[in-house]
């Protein structure tokens, strides 16, 4: 099971409290994590991702396992510790606006 | 007796405050969508239970946010998952989903080199008279969008942009439809505003569009006097019993047409300055207009920080500043252009909310004022729904 960490604003979007879980066939790539929290969630569609473009909105970032993935591609698969559980895939609005 | 519903937008947040006929005692909602921008939120003609509400935010874009319980509960239409199960099972999650018709094209930049169309966010939702399944959402960079279906999904009117926007450029607060006006007396006949792209009006129900600009006098940022497009057009406001007579705000100048934007000429007589953003209409006198003049666009802050409106009645030339409750020394805030409403009682309530989070309301036509909510986050909208 896949967890997700959604930002608070996200979170009240969605109407979740805490992690999100998720359960997606392997391989997981960060495209394929996006697409299920947007299935799981549809009011985020558009909010993490561009809804035309599918490209990250400009003040959102992921990190997983003290990384940063934000510039990877899409199609990058997500280390073992994200796909077991064992570590969060953390959804974060950028700082930004001082 | 009636009700009165007040809905504020602000720079975090929207509120909703309620009070009876006398409107005197408000209650004031905690705040709704918190922390994120509510440019616009706007009732129903047709069913009051039905709003509409523009959420959007730097980071996560835009939402639009429907309730059909007069704002006790609020959800993005059309997003449960079973509304969305498309027949190849994957979701759609339109309602947030903003997209122009075909080529985008290319308006004027800043530096008046063409620039792409980038959709921004929604300034403002009009809903039908008629349908409280349609409405019309005004956005940024400048389009007007519709919806039939209570806002699950939105489709571009693209004749708008066909009325010369390569000419269009953004102001200093950007480039977007913010205001749109629905004739009650026509259902094919709308009129939009963009700042610093003009006036237009659609007989067609959005089919075609042309510039409603004659009249208009721009000398310092347009120096061509027949150029149709480009005036900052701050806002317009029409009277539904006399829906050919229109009143602009533009960035300076106060204007009146009384043939439906064919021609407009100046009304800005005695204001101590014609630069503003709001204009509204007493609801039982079509020719009282009010106007809330800032110092200039240098300084958006009232004159000798006194915070004034000003009346003016029956036509004439003549405006009169309305001070009776509202701070008259020390006084520094803006009323931003969609944050001034009237209500539908015998008696008309004038509202409007400044950038210091004040809500005003004159239940005397603008007699006397006096302050309804205080330290709210700056606001940019105010709405009235008059309810039985």
């Amino acid at each position: 099971m896949i967890r997700v960490v959604l930002p608070f604003h996200l979170r009240n979007l969605a109407r979740v409290e805490g992690e999100v879980e998720l359960d997606l066939p392997a391989p997981v790539t960060i495209s394929a994590l996006l697409e299920a929290i947007e299935k799981s969630y549809p009011n985020l569609r558009g909010t993490i991702r561009d809804h035309g473009t599918l490209k990250r909105r400009p003040f959102i970032r992921f990190f997983a396992c003290k990384e940063d993935l934000s510039l990877d591609p899409p199609e990058t698969q997500l280390p073992d510790e994200v796909v077991n559980g064992t570590e969060p895939f953390l959804v974060v609005g950028a700082m930004a606006g001082g | 007796m009636s009700k009165i519903r007040v809905l504020v937008g602000t720079k975090k947040g929207a509120f909703i405050l309620n009070a009876d006929g006398t409107r005197k005692n408000w209650q004031i909602s905690d705040p709704h969508f918190a922390g994120w921008e509510m440019y616009h939120l706007k009732g129903s003609a047709a069913d009051p239970n039905r709003i509409y509400a523009s959420q959007s935010s730097g980071w996560f874009g835009q939402i639009i946010q429907r309730s059909d319980d007069g704002g006790k509960t609020w959800n993005t239409p059309g997003s449960s998952v079973e509304e969305l199960k498309s027949e190849q099972g994957f979701p759609k999650g339109e309602s947030n989903k903003f997209v122009y018709e075909g080529e985008p094209g290319k308006h004027l930049w800043y530096d008046g080199t063409p620039h792409p169309w980038e959709f921004k966010r929604i300034w403002h939702i009009e809903p039908s008279l008629t349908d409280p399944d349609t409405a019309y959402a005004g956005a940024e960079d400048a389009a007007i969008f519709k919806t039939t279906d209570g806002g699950k999904t939105w489709r571009e009117l693209p004749g708008l942009r066909q009325a010369k926007s390569q000419l269009w450029q953004p102001g200093a607060g950007g480039m977007a439809v913010h205001t749109i006006l629905l004739d009650p007396k026509n259902e094919k006949r709308i009129y939009v505003a963009i700042s610093a792209g003009g006036c237009f009006r659609t007989d067609e129900g959005g089919k075609n569009w042309k510039p409603i600009t004659k009249g208009l006098k721009s000398p310092h940022e347009l120096p061509d006097p027949e150029a149709e497009v480009g005036h900052c057009v701050h806002r317009i406001a029409l009277h539904p019993s006399k829906p050919d007579v229109l009143f602009m705000q533009k960035h300076w100048d106060v204007l009146r047409s009384d043939n439906a934007g064919e021609l407009w000429n100046e009304v800005s007589g005695n204001l101590p300055s014609d630069f503003g953003f709001p204009i509204d209409v007493n609801f039982n006198e079509p020719e009282t207009i009010y106007v809330v003049p800032i110092t200039s666009d240098s300084l958006h802050y009232p004159l000798e920080g006194k915070l004034r409106v000003y009346r003016r009645q029956t036509g004439g030339g003549e405006w009169e500043p309305l001070t009776r409750g509202l701070p008259q020394k020390d006084c520094y805030v803006n009323v931003l252009r969609d944050a001034m409403a009237v209500d539908q009682l015998d008696q008309s309530g004038i509202y409007f909310g400044t950038t210091g989070g004040q809500v005003y309301c004159s239940p005397d036509g603008g007699d006397s004022w006096s302050a309804i909510a205080e330290h709210l986050p700056p606001v940019y909208s105010v709405e009235m729904q008059t309810l039985p």
